[in-house]
């Protein structure tokens, strides 16, 4: 970060028409760990349709409100860093801290939501072995979980770098690989959302 | 202006797509599960377009990268909804 020389951050408008947002190891990141979670998605559906009764009812333990909210707060989340990574990208990323900050207010939310989720679902004997709906869910959200945690520290990180006075056209880049990564996590919980808490 | 306009108003309708999925998830009936069940399978890829072109920007990537990004959209659509039509 401080080895490139100091250049004024990359504005919208001298960007191209098309290009490359972040950098290509992003994209490359982002888009096998996106097929990963597609096998996840596939097998659960496999399974589901051989034991369509059994995931019916496993289904009806979940807290689809608590689903909801989460959903709501990744989606308000990734609004935020939109809103920053544009601030950054424009030149005005005095605010830039403050939308990064409310994006990880929303993601901690969400990791407090997902323990009350669990912990709710412990107290009734709900673990990872009790059947295959379970293994599934505690397995996917659970990594997902993981992909929250990582998400909440490089924001914090952006948090940081964006409170300097002057911003590199590097810092521009990483705040917007940073948001790219958010999105995904964003995304994967989107489809998660639908196949345990919405479909029957 | 106008790309702050244009993020929030994808915001709004991915909230407002999330409420109807919630509605078809609440209301799906025993008989028609299996459709109920595309149906929010395509309104959560139809979020997850959204989130890719407008907040990950790939409206402005190049085409290769939009073009897989697409096929992903399109391929899981396809392979779950075909799993919960055929697989029983």
């Amino acid at each position: 970060m401080t080895a490139t020389a100091p250049q004024e951050a990359q504005t919208r408008a001298e960007l191209p028409d098309r290009r490359i947002p972040g950098e290509e190891g992003i994209w490359v990141f982002v888009l096998g760990d996106m097929t990963v979670f597609a096998l996840f998605f596939a097998t659960f559906m496999y399974s589901r349709g051989k034991n369509p009764d059994t995931f019916a009812r496993d289904h009806a333990s979940l807290n689809v409100a608590l689903g909801t909210v989460n959903t709501v707060l990744l989606l308000t989340s990734s609004l935020f860093v939109v809103l920053a990574v544009q601030r950054v990208l424009t030149g005005a990323h005095r605010s830039a801290p403050r939308l990064f900050t409310a994006a990880l207010a929303c993601g901690l939310g969400f990791v407090i939501v997902k323990a009350v989720e669990w912990a709710h679902l412990f107290s009734e004997g709900k673990t990872v072995g009790s059947g295959e709906f379970f293994s599934y869910y505690f397995m996917f959200t659970g990594i997902h979980l993981a992909h929250v945690l990582i998400g909440c520290v490089v924001l914090s990180r952006l948090i940081a770098i964006t409170r300097r006075e002057e911003l590199t056209g590097h810092t521009a880049m990483l705040c917007e690989a940073g948001g790219i990564f958010w999105h995904m996590v964003d995304l994967l919980w989107v489809v998660l959302f639908a196949l345990f808490y919405l479909m029957r | 202006m106008a790309m702050t306009r244009r993020v929030t108003l994808v915001w709004m309708l991915l909230l407002g797509i999330t409420f109807a999925s919630f509605v078809v998830g609440v209301e799906q009936g025993a008989g028609v599960a299996s459709a109920a069940a595309v149906v929010i399978i395509g309104l959560a890829l139809c979020k997850v377009r959204l989130i890719g072109i407008h907040f990950m920007d790939v409206r402005v990537a190049p085409r290769p990268l939009r073009l897989i990004f697409e096929t992903y959209v399109l391929a899981v659509f396809v392979t779950l909804a075909t799993l919960d039509l055929v697989v029983t």
